[in-house]
């Protein structure tokens, strides 16, 4: 039973829409943008469902479809071809699922907006990409939808185009990708070079055939396909565009830098997993990389006053998590941990917008308050998401989050110091989420002359479905859930020789998400006082905080400033003075010399004019009669090269 | 008895003078005369060589040359008037407007 | 026609016209027929050249004027000895009689006078005169080492007219008819370019003025 899922449909939908509202959608009413821009993610989700009925009914996996040659260069085969198995399928119920929550969210967010087309185009193209990525057989498909995505993050963080700042962010997240995607593409060519393929199924089956092979060449492997995730999913040192990235619509935000694009990098780490689990080096890189970003981002957003900053953060600590997940070995953890943050994450950046809506276009924390009186169900929303973020019994983050934790006290080496970290980032997490709950809803206005407005149900519906989810997302249990990936992303044993360990570990940090809420009430109900004084008695500590420990100002200075007077320099001077300045001025010295020399032959002088033919006929004679002349004496001159 | 090469050395002769006259002279109708003397020179060749081979075409070219040279003389001198008229000197070394 | 001029020329024979004529001076000076041919031949060659050189030596153009008109004559009769007689005639009508007439007539219009000192033209003088003389060493060299060239002797036959007519009117009408037409041409040119108020000064100085900027 291996009838086609017609899986090439799940892309080409978005990208329908995408031609459709790019092209056209200028002249079309508005009405119909958007329903054109709803049916392609639904259209594509209901693909993704009946895929998912299939598999449930017993498909054979992993499902291959192929839709023909790419590249055929010698041992280089590469066809254009969507695998689908349990990974895959939960990549793509989260992309067009969310996907779809978010574009209704977004026909009521942009409605005003006059780039309406241009937006679900871009955002529909979006769609395409991620799909192409998740579903992709090999590595270059998946680098197709990788570049792709991130044009599509390109395009929709500098939507507003007119704002330099937004020009700018959207320039910013594209050329870190691109560091990033320097990492993955020496990634494919080594890859290339050691297996001779880039399909995935058929890296697997070489490296299962090599059970002895680890180490050396695959930890470089992994080594550079991790410096390609950093530049995606915003690790460090690759993070800094996500803050920037906020300059967007507050829906992209929710969809790229939040579900969906940044999940990417763990996407692939999990996918191609095999190749991980063969260096133990290149795991703990990553469990490093993921810990250190973890608690780093989230320092960074105790202090933050814009909304959607601390979120950004937010989101790269999250991620923190999930490649902590991945650098233990617990690649379902790590997905579990990406579809409950995907819920309550979109969830949160949705409810940001349409805080941000009511209160007419203000993002500063500073000036809010007091908003669960006039945004009601928004506020129910956010709470159900914070209390999932911070991982409280029994809401989605909770589940995930333990998962990922236990799973890293268990690794032997420096399982425990990893663990907490992850304990004390935590903590920081809880703390500033309900600081933001707290400043946001609770208490009593700071800004009296705007008078906030719900928004329409175009926007709270998804704000809605994405609450329920963020509460029940997680029920299924980590044990159901890595049973159910395993078969795609392998096993973890979570044994361990204290009896309970898990319900102890957990128990531990439930405590310290509650500690955490404690804390932020004190600070921000209680005694609101507190934050201010605190940031005055440690005032370096609080300005490095706010400046986000000045990595952008250190980064520009050791790299950006280098490296645009490097290329000024040689640019400016090398290129454009010295070698096309040089060309230009060679010839047109050499146009001016010569003409000089023949300006001197049109002198007007007769007599001049009469000598030069006089000599040319001269030549002429002495040309054709010499020869001649000499041939009579016996001298050849023709066959002496004349 | 005359070996025809001496008519065909005076021919070249004329001719050489009258380049060398265009050379060296500065008056405009001078030099138009020096342009008559080559002209000249050249039809004595042609004839020499008609003669040389029975050839009665050989004086037919003399003929149009003659011809040629006529028309060419009226116009050429039709020219130095203007050009007198204009620049009101003969002398060739002033003509040069058409310098670069 | 034709065949009546040729009955008329054909009464005076100027072949024996020719030999009667320069027998006669032969008998008179005591020489005989080829003697008499190099004597002609040297004399009037030497007006030849000494018209040419004294063109290229007198500074005044109505002398060069003069000395042109005597090679002209020169040359006819030297073509009368290499029996072209109707290019000899047609050569003191045309080039002496109307072309050279015409020179003088515009040297006089013009109130032309003696040369001038001017600039020179250094080119002139060092790429010209070598040129010059490298032609014609050339070509003499050509000449005098040059096999198979027949001479010229007093008895030989002269070419008639009709000989001449019959050639011209016949293969070669189509250029003589052209020439016509040139001729007219040339007649309509000159008519234009000479008439007055055609050569404006003033525009001449204006162009001037333009050109070096002033």
């Amino acid at each position: 039973m291996n009838s086609s899922l017609h899986l090439w449909l799940i892309p080409l939908l978005p990208f329908a829409g995408f031609l459709i509202n790019g092209v056209l959608g200028r002249r079309l009413p508005k009405s119909l943008v958007s329903m054109v821009a709803l049916l392609a993610p639904l259209a594509s989700f209901a693909v993704v469902l009946n895929a998912a009925k299939s598999m449930t009914a017993g498909l054979a996996l992993p499902h291959v479809e192929t839709f023909g040659q790419w590249i055929n260069a010698g041992t280089l085969h590469i066809d254009f071809s969507f695998a689908l198995d349990q990974l895959s399928l939960i990549m793509l119920l989260v992309v067009t699922g969310v996907g779809f929550l978010i574009h209704i969210y977004s026909v009521g967010y942009m409605h005003d907006d006059e780039g309406y087309a241009r937006y679900f185009s871009y955002l529909n193209l979006f769609l395409f990409f991620m799909t192409v990525l998740v579903l992709a057989g090999n590595a270059l498909l998946m680098f197709v939808g990788w570049e792709g995505v991130g044009l599509a993050s390109y395009l929709l963080i500098g939507f507003w185009y007119q704002k330099t700042t937004a020009a700018g962010a959207g320039k910013k997240a594209f050329i870190l990708n691109r560091i990033g995607d320097f990492g993955f593409l020496i990634g494919m060519f080594l890859l290339l070079a050691n297996f001779g393929t880039l399909t995935f199924s058929e890296i697997a089956a070489k490296l299962a055939a090599n059970p002895g092979w680890s180490g050396g060449i695959l930890t470089a492997l992994a080594l550079c396909l991790l410096l390609g995730a950093t530049g995606k999913s915003a690790q460090l040192p690759l993070y800094i565009w996500l803050p920037d990235a906020m300059e967007g619509p507050t829906p992209v935000s929710a969809l790229i830098h939040a579900a969906t694009m940044v999940t990417a990098g763990v996407y692939m780490i999990a996918r191609t997993h095999p190749l991980y689990d063969r260096s133990p080096f290149a795991l703990s890189i990553v469990a490093i990389v993921g810990a250190a970003t973890a608690i780093f981002a989230a320092t960074i957003a105790l202090v933050q006053t814009d909304i959607k900053r601390v979120l950004a953060y937010s989101t790269i600590s999250q991620l923190g998590y999930m490649f902590l997940g991945c650098g233990v070995a617990a690649y379902s953890a790590a997905i579990f941990h990406l579809m409950t943050h995907a819920f309550f994450k979109a969830l949160l950046f949705l409810a940001a917008g349409a805080v941000i809506h009511g209160m007419g276009g203000e993002q500063d924390l500073r000036k809010m308050g007091g908003l669960r009186k006039h945004l009601p169900i928004t506020f129910w929303s956010v709470t159900a998401a914070v209390i999932a973020i911070a991982g409280i019994y029994p809401f989605a983050g909770f589940f995930s989050k333990d998962a990922i934790l236990y799973a890293a006290f268990l690794q032997s080496g420096s399982g425990k110091v990893l663990w907490f970290v992850g304990l004390v980032t935590a903590l920081l997490t809880s703390f500033y989420m309900f600081r933001l709950w707290y400043l946001t809803f609770m208490g009593t206005s700071r800004n009296p002359e705007v008078h906030p407005h719900e928004s329409p149900w175009s926007m709270l519906g998804p704000l809605v479905i994405l609450a329920l989810l963020s509460v029940g997302g997680g029920w299924i249990g980590i044990e159901k859930f890595s049973a159910y990936l395993s078969p795609a992303v392998g096993s973890l044993s979570l044994e361990s020789s204290t009896p309970h360990l898990e319900i102890i570990l957990s128990a531990l940090a439930v405590t310290v998400a509650l500690l955490g809420w404690l804390i932020a009430d004190r600070f921000y109900r209680a005694n609101p006082e507190t934050p201010t004084k605190l940031a005055a008695s440690v005032p370096a500590g609080y300005n490095l905080l706010a400046n986000k420990y000045w990595i952008d100002e250190i980064y520009g200075v050791l790299i950006v400033k280098p490296l645009m007077a490097l290329s000024k320099f040689v640019l400016e001077w090398i290129v454009d003075i010295a070698i096309l300045g040089g060309i230009a001025w060679l010839l047109g010295g050499i146009a001016i010399f010569t003409g000089a020399i023949l300006q001197r032959w049109q002198s007007g002088n007769l007599r001049s004019y009469a000598a030069w033919l006089a000599a040319g006929v001269a030549a002429l004679l002495l040309l054709v009669v010499v020869p001649v002349l000499l041939g009579s004496h016996g001298i050849d001159i023709k066959r002496m090269g004349w | 008895m005359i070996p025809l090469n001496w008519y065909l050395l005076l021919s070249a002769t004329l001719f050489s003078l009258g380049v060398v006259g265009f050379l060296i002279k500065r008056n405009l109708i001078t030099v138009f005369m020096s342009i008559e003397l080559m002209l000249n020179g050249v039809n004595l060749s042609f004839v020499t060589f008609a003669h040389q081979w029975h050839l009665v075409k050989g004086q037919i070219f003399v003929f149009f040359v003659m011809v040629v040279a006529a028309a060419e003389a009226a116009v050429g001198l039709a020219i130095i008037i203007a050009v007198f008229r204009a620049r009101s000197t003969l002398a060739v070394d002033r003509i040069d407007l058409m310098k670069l | 026609m034709l065949r009546g001029l040729s009955l008329i020329g054909g009464t005076f024979s100027p072949a024996s016209t020719r030999t009667t004529v320069s027998h006669a001076i032969g008998l008179v000076a005591g020489v005989n027929d080829g003697t008499m041919h190099l004597i002609l031949f040297i004399v009037f060659a030497g007006f030849c050249l000494a018209g040419a050189i004294n063109l290229l030596l007198q500074t005044h153009p109505i002398n060069s004027a003069l000395s042109l008109v005597v090679v002209m004559s020169s040359l006819a009769v030297l073509y009368l000895l290499l029996g072209a007689e109707f290019l000899a005639a047609a050569q003191i009508i045309v080039y002496a009689g109307a072309i050279m007439v015409l020179f003088t007539f515009v040297v006089m219009l013009l109130n032309a006078s003696r040369e001038e000192r001017t600039m020179g033209s250094g080119v002139a003088r060092i790429l010209g005169f070598p040129a010059v003389a490298v032609v014609l060493g050339v070509i003499a060299t050509v000449i005098l080492r040059a096999q198979g060239m027949g001479s010229a002797t007093l008895s030989d036959p002269i070419t008639s007219t009709e000989d001449l007519s019959r050639v011209l009117f016949r293969e070669l009408l189509l250029p003589f008819e052209v020439t016509s037409v040139l001729i007219l041409i040339a007649i309509l040119g000159a008519v234009a370019l000479a008439r007055p108020g055609n050569a404006d000064p003033a525009r001449a100085d204006r162009a001037i003025a333009e050109r070096t900027g002033k």
